[in-house]
This record gives C-alpha cells, structure tokens and sequence, in this order.
C-alpha cells in the first residue's frame, strides 16, 4: 500500500491514454451487463420456474383448451396437493398496441400457488375474492398506465369477446409486487367466472381452461405423477401433456430461439476484441518503463515487489473501468428494467452474472499486467537499463 | 501544403508494417464491432425480407374488427358467405376468388433443439391455391380435399422434425399424412403446414367457423370498394387489410425487439471501439513522437501531420470495417432459422439477410469510428511543442 502513490504518479502520467484505457473498459464491463440481461430476458425467466410446480395442457396446442372436469381428476391423485387453472385472455389497455399478460383464472388457489409471484397485502386480496368483476395487476403495468386500486378499468379482449363487442370493466382490487429477482409484474390476472358468462354455451368453449397448474408434495416424483396424469387422460378427444413448469418456460424460450444465442456469441466476441485492444495498451505502456523498472531494481526493489506493482497498476485501471461499467449496468437495468416496455418482462441482471462480471475484471487486470511485470522482473537489470 | 500531406501520409502508411502489432489490434477491433452491427441487424432484415415477400398488394385480408392477428379472429360460416359476395372481389367462372381459412397451432419438436413449439396449421379451401398464386408444389404433391392430408412450406419442413413427403403425422386423435412440400416466393406461408380447412374444423371443435377470409382484388384499385362495402355491411364487424400492412404489422414486436436490442448493443459497442480505436492510435502516435516532431522541425505544417494520422486511423478502420462486413456476410448471410413471432403464437421462419445497405452502413459506421478514434490522437501530434517531443524517447 505504501506504493500506491507511485502507482498513481505512473498511471497520471499519460492522463490521456489512462482515460481512454478506463473507458473501453467501461464501456466492455456496460456491454457485459446489458448482455446478461438480454440473455436472462430471452431464458424467459426459466430461473425462476418453480420446479415443484407442474403444468397440464393440451397435447396437441396449447390453444386448444381442456375441459373444467379435469381439475377435479388431477386433485384425486396422490401427491397433488393443489391446483389452479388460467386462460389467456390476450388483454389491452385502449390501443392494440398496449397488450400485456392477462389471464382468467380462480383467484384463491391462483394466489395459493403463486404466493411469491403475486405478493399483495390481505385486504387487497380479500377485496379481489369478494369482486366477481375484480383484477389485480403488476406493479409495472399499473405504473405504466397509472392504474390505482378501486379505479375501473376498461380492458379489450383479443381473443374472447363480449356479445356487444366492448370492453370488459375490470375493478382494480389490487397491485401486486414479487421480492423475486426479475419477476414478471406486468399480468393482469382476473376471475375466470366474470369470463365464463360471455362465453356461450353452444361454442362449447365455456368450462375449458387453456391450462392447469398443481404443484406437488415431493419435486422428484415429478416425472411419475405427470406420467400417470397423461395415462388418465390418454386416449380421450383432449389427451394431456404434462411436465414441470420449468421444462415448459425452457421450451417456450427455445421456441424464440437460435437469436438469443447468437446474440450471445457476437457481442461476447465484441467484448473480448475490447478487453484485447486495452489489454494490450496497459501491457505497452508498462513495456515501454522497462528501463524505469530496472532503475527500481538497481534501487534494491525486489522482483516480487516490482511484480506487484504492476500488477497493482494494472488491476487498478481494470477495476476502475470494470467496476464503473458494472455498477452502471447493474443501476440501469435495475432501474429502468425492460427497455421494450413489457415485451421482455424477464430483463434483469442474474446475480450469478455479476459475480463472473467481477471475476472477469480482476483477470482482465492480473492478465494484461502479469505478462510485462513478469518479463520486467526477469530482466537482468543490466540489460533492461540498456533497453530504450 | 497538398505535396506535404501526400508525403507524410505516405511516410505514416508505409510505415504500418513496422508496428504491425497494434495497427492489428485496431483492425481486429473494428472488425468485431462491425461483424456484430451487421449480424444483429441482418435478423432484421431477414425477418423484414420475408414480410414483404408476403404482401402482395393485390390480396386482402379480412378478419373480426379489432382483432390483431388470425390467431385471435374469428369468423362463423354466413359471415364469410357475406364477404365472399362483397364488391370488388375479382371473380372467376367458379365465383369470387376468395380463401377463408383456419388458423391453429399445433405442438412439434423443433429440429435444432428437439423441444416442441407451435407450428402453425392453416386450414384451406381448393379456392385458396387460386388466391396465393404465387404458392407453387415443389415436391410431392397437394392435398386431396377431404382427407387428412397436409402440405408443408419449405422452410417448416427445414425447420421441424419428420417433415418429409410420405410421413404421418400424428396429432392428439388425428393422424395425418404429409404429401407435398410447397414454395411461396419466401413468404411467410412457408414456414406454415397447410391442409383442408372441412378436415382441421371438426378437429379443433370450430363447427363452421373460420378465422379469416383472403381475398384477391378485381383490381389494385378496388380496395377502398370492398373496405367499404364490408364495414358499413350491418350483417359484419370486420376489418379489411391489405397483406403488406398486415404483414408489417405482424412482426412489429418482433422486429423491435431485435432493433431495441440491436441499437443499444451497437451504440455501446461502437463507443467502446471508439476508445479502442483511440488508444491504439494513440500508441501509434506516441511511438513516433520523435519521428513527428522531427518532420515538424523540418518545417512540416500541423495539418499535414493532423491529416496523415486520420487518414491512417480511416485506413485501419475500414480495413477493419471490410473485414467484418465479408466475415459477417459469409457467416450469416442465408442462415435459416426460425423463431417466436410473438403476435401469431407461432413459429416463423426465415433466412439473415446481409444487405449491400446493411454493409454499406456499416462502412459508413466504421469509417465514423476511424475518424473519432484518430483525431485525440492527431490533434495531440500537432500539438506537441517540437523541443519536449524531440527529447522524449
């Protein structure tokens, strides 16, 4: 420590170069950050799926809905410890343009099953049971359009409609917010019961849900209650797929895709052709004080000393420009979290990608400057005070 | 003054070679930023590419009013019998070329991860083949009207597992057998499975509905006509579009998230390369302070001197800059896949498409960065009072 003004005075010395070293690496370290985010945005949160949770849907698509007699037959087997249902209503708010998640479902056990997702205070959710016509919805859709409890809303369906055409009156009954890292909290869920009576009976449409959600006592028997879930209802017009909510979020995500995943190559790449052009100016501009070295040298520094101070040097402008970009990326997508406003809900930054971003800094600062520190304290001093 | 820039510039250009490590590095770092910039905006432009390979002016789209896509419209049986009377249909001796057709999706393993997405199911009439005419079989043959039979795109078929001509396709109670593979100039129907649309109805529960009704037009005037007629016809609440607005409109989310995302990566990447591209200019010009300095006393002017190091940093950057357009060109340029169109529910695909624009932006780009990167550096050259210059090592 007692060094550091002399490292300090080294890297003060070419002011410009310093600045400019910093800031490609802050702006590789901010890249770095956005990156994450992108990729966590295109796993769709598949982090967060609950892996004791199960998902039943129609083994053909899942837009062909199931009938309501089957939550009872789920609920017998044993393991199944509760059960819900949902159907997407493929809501907006005024214009097209303004979708968000909305789903019909049974508000208790929905909010049994998702008491994480869906965190809202008691006489909220107590209002929500009473309120045939009630909703509850995410704190940022409800920031988006200024949404406030007890105020009615107007909400168009895309996919049911009402036999006069408008729109459905929702009474916000309450917000929910999730402590969850990157939580989704744009739905707007709804019950199914206020759905079902515009649904007319002949469309043969009413009492099917689109999905069934049960979670289960024990996560590892869940291969083998699915199975005998599918077997109850194989051979039947609606034949059952069944698997972990998990494996569902990963197969949707993989439904978008290769693009993810390229994203991920090209921008690694660019970042790496970054972290190359300023690791090797601060390998040159130690390179080019080898004679200075020597000198420290001829002084009685010792190799170790001289390698640490190099060191030292180096890992203070990768911790500098590294620390910043990070600490940039992580306020900003903290703060401003999804910027395609709701359709990338899952846009945050994964703890565990902060911790490789931090790893990754502290190597960029031991790599760029061990190699010189180490030729310099290899030097025979003669020869490095000849070197010019 | 002309003589002078000439010949410093020379003297900087020729003297590349000898600091050959750094001038690589900046190469290689404006390569990569390119190579990015091009490569996420080819997904756009693919995506773009078969959108408007879909719209033909001359064919419309009618479905349920406020609908925003097929996959949430719907349209009962007399409904469709009205539009299909409509004016400004064009008609042949069979009646009005119209298509009303079904859209669903159905579950099948993606071929590059094995997992099930949503391909898309359209259900037609034999009136339908008349009103794509663009849509041509290119292997197998089409369906029998009738039975469960099913043609595939070209693209699904690259796309999906067991698309091949002859194979049965098995969904829920419903075996199918596939017995043609068809083009459609790129369009967006070829990433679709096409069957008939009496055979999916009863399938799916949709008794004698549709979803919606294509419509080829008398003639490309005609469309205010039939927009007309169809929403002030008390018996509809529909909506008439012509495809390429439909089509724009239908990979809108998806395309702004690839721009979103495309912009914020380069904007951020190409102010990294910025700064790479300084330092690396500014070793250049750090090693030869004397040699600047140098020419300076000889009574060289700073301009010359300013002009000679951009000039070298524009070099380098759009040597940079070709590298990565024709390594993103002959990596990407026609790669095939298919993604979420988040509109349809569905699987689309299509080709990346690195564009003569694309590249030539990105040349632009490059040469932007060049010159960014080379003035801190060059105005410091120029700067450099020649006595300090001369005497630093």
């Amino acid at each position: 420590m007692k060094f550091l003004p002399i490292v300090w005075r080294n890297l003060m010395r070419r002011k410009f170069r310093t600045f400019f070293t910093v800031g490609a690496i802050f702006f590789a370290f901010l890249l770095f950050g956005v990156l994450m985010a992108i990729r966590a945005a295109f796993s769709m949160g598949v982090d967060m799926a609950g892996q004791g949770r199960l998902m039943v849907i129609d083994k053909v698509s899942i837009i062909n809905p199931l009938p309501a007699s089957y939550e009872g037959r789920i609920r017998q087997i044993e393991g199944v410890t509760d059960t819900t249902h949902a159907n997407w209503f493929g809501g907006y708010y005024q214009d097209v343009r303004n979708q968000f998640a909305t789903f019909a479902t049974d508000p208790e056990s929905w909010l049994r099953i998702y008491s994480k997702e869906f965190e809202l205070p008691e006489d909220q959710k107590k209002a929500f049971f009473a309120d045939r016509t009630g909703a509850i919805v995410g704190l940022d859709t409800a920031k988006k359009y200024g949404f406030k409890v007890g105020q009615r809303v107007p909400i168009q369906g895309t996919i049911y409609r009402r036999p006069d055409g408008g729109p459905w009156e929702f009474t916000i009954d309450g917000i929910y917010d999730s402590k969850i890292k990157g939580a989704d909290k744009t739905n707007l869920i709804f019950n199914y019961q206020f759905l079902r009576e515009t649904i007319p009976e002949r469309s043969g449409f009413r009492d099917r849900y689109n999905w069934y959600v049960f979670t289960i006592d024990n996560p590892d028997r869940a291969p083998e209650i699915a199975a005998k879930i599918d077997a109850m209802f194989a051979n039947s017009p609606s034949e059952t797929k069944t698997n972990t909510e998990k494996a569902f979020v990963s197969d949707w995500a993989k439904q978008v895709g290769d693009i993810g995943k390229i994203m991920m190559w090209i921008v690694a790449m660019a970042m790496f052709t970054i972290l190359l052009v300023s690791g090797n100016t601060m390998a040159q501009a130690i390179r080019e004080r080898t004679n200075e070295l020597a000198v420290l040298k001829t002084l009685g520094f010792g190799d170790a000393r001289i390698l640490s101070m190099v060191l030292l040097e180096s890992f203070v402008i990768a911790l500098v420009g590294g620390g910043l970009g990070l600490a940039l990326s992580y306020t900003f997508i903290t703060l401003t979290g999804d910027p395609t406003h709701g359709l990338l809900p899952a846009f945050y930054f994964p703890t565990p990608s902060l911790i490789a971003g931090v790893v990754l800094v502290a190597a960029l600062g031991i790599a760029s400057g061990f190699l010189p520190a180490w030729q310099a304290s290899r030097l025979r001093i003669v020869d490095a005070l000849r070197r010019n | 003054m002309l003589s002078q820039i000439i010949a410093v510039t020379g003297v900087n250009i020729r003297s590349i070679p000898a600091r050959l490590g750094s001038s690589t590095v900046a190469v290689v770092g404006i390569a990569g930023v390119v190579l990015v910039f091009v490569a996420v905006l080819s997904i756009a432009e693919g995506v773009n590419a078969t959108m408007k390979a879909s719209g033909d002016p001359n064919l419309v789209l009618i479905m349920r009013a406020g609908s925003d896509t097929e996959m949430t419209s719907g349209l009962g049986g007399d409904a469709v019998r009205v539009i299909q009377d409509a004016p400004g249909i064009a008609r042949d001796s069979s009646g009005s070329l119209t298509s009303p057709e079904l859209f669903v999706v159905v579950d099948h393993p993606l071929k590059r991860s094995g997992s099930p997405a949503n391909v898309p199911l359209r259900g037609v009439t034999p009136e339908a083949f008349k009103v794509h005419d663009h849509l041509k079989i290119v292997d197998g043959r089409n369906i029998e009207f009738g039975k469960k039979e099913i043609v595939a795109g070209r693209a699904a078929a690259r796309q999906f597992v067991g698309l091949n001509v002859g194979t049965e396709l098995k969904w829920g109670e419903n075996t199918w057998t596939l017995v043609g593979i068809f083009e459609d100039g790129g369009s967006v129907s070829e990433s679709e499975l096409w069957c008939d649309v009496k055979v999916l109805q009863p399938a799916y529960r949709r008794g004698n509905s549709y979803q919606s009704v294509y419509a080829r037009l008398a003639s490309p005037d005609s469309f205010q006509q039939l927009k007309d007629a169809l929403t002030s016809n008390p018996q509809l609440t529909v909506s008439a579009m012509r495809a390429p607005d439909y089509y724009g409109s239908q990979t809108q989310t998806l395309q702004m998230i690839i721009r979103t995302i495309g912009m914020v990566i380069g904007v951020l990447m190409g102010v990294g390369a910025v700064f790479g591209a300084v330092i690396t200019m500014y070793t250049a010009v750090a090693s030869r302070t004397r040699e600047i300095a140098t020419l300076r006393a000889l009574g060289f002017g700073s301009i010359p001197v300013v002009l000679s190091v951009l000039v070298e940093a524009v070099l380098l950057s759009v040597v940079g800059g070709l590298f990565g357009g024709v390594i993103a060109w002959a990596a990407f340029d026609g790669y095939e896949t298919a993604t979420m169109n988040f509109q349809s529910f569905s699987q689309i695909a299509f080709a990346f498409a690195v564009t003569p624009a694309l590249l030539a932006q990105a040349l632009g780009y490059s040469i932007i960065m060049g010159l960014l990167g080379g003035f801190f550096p060059a105005w410091r050259a120029a700067r450099l009072p020649v006595v300090t210059a001369l005497r630093e090592l």
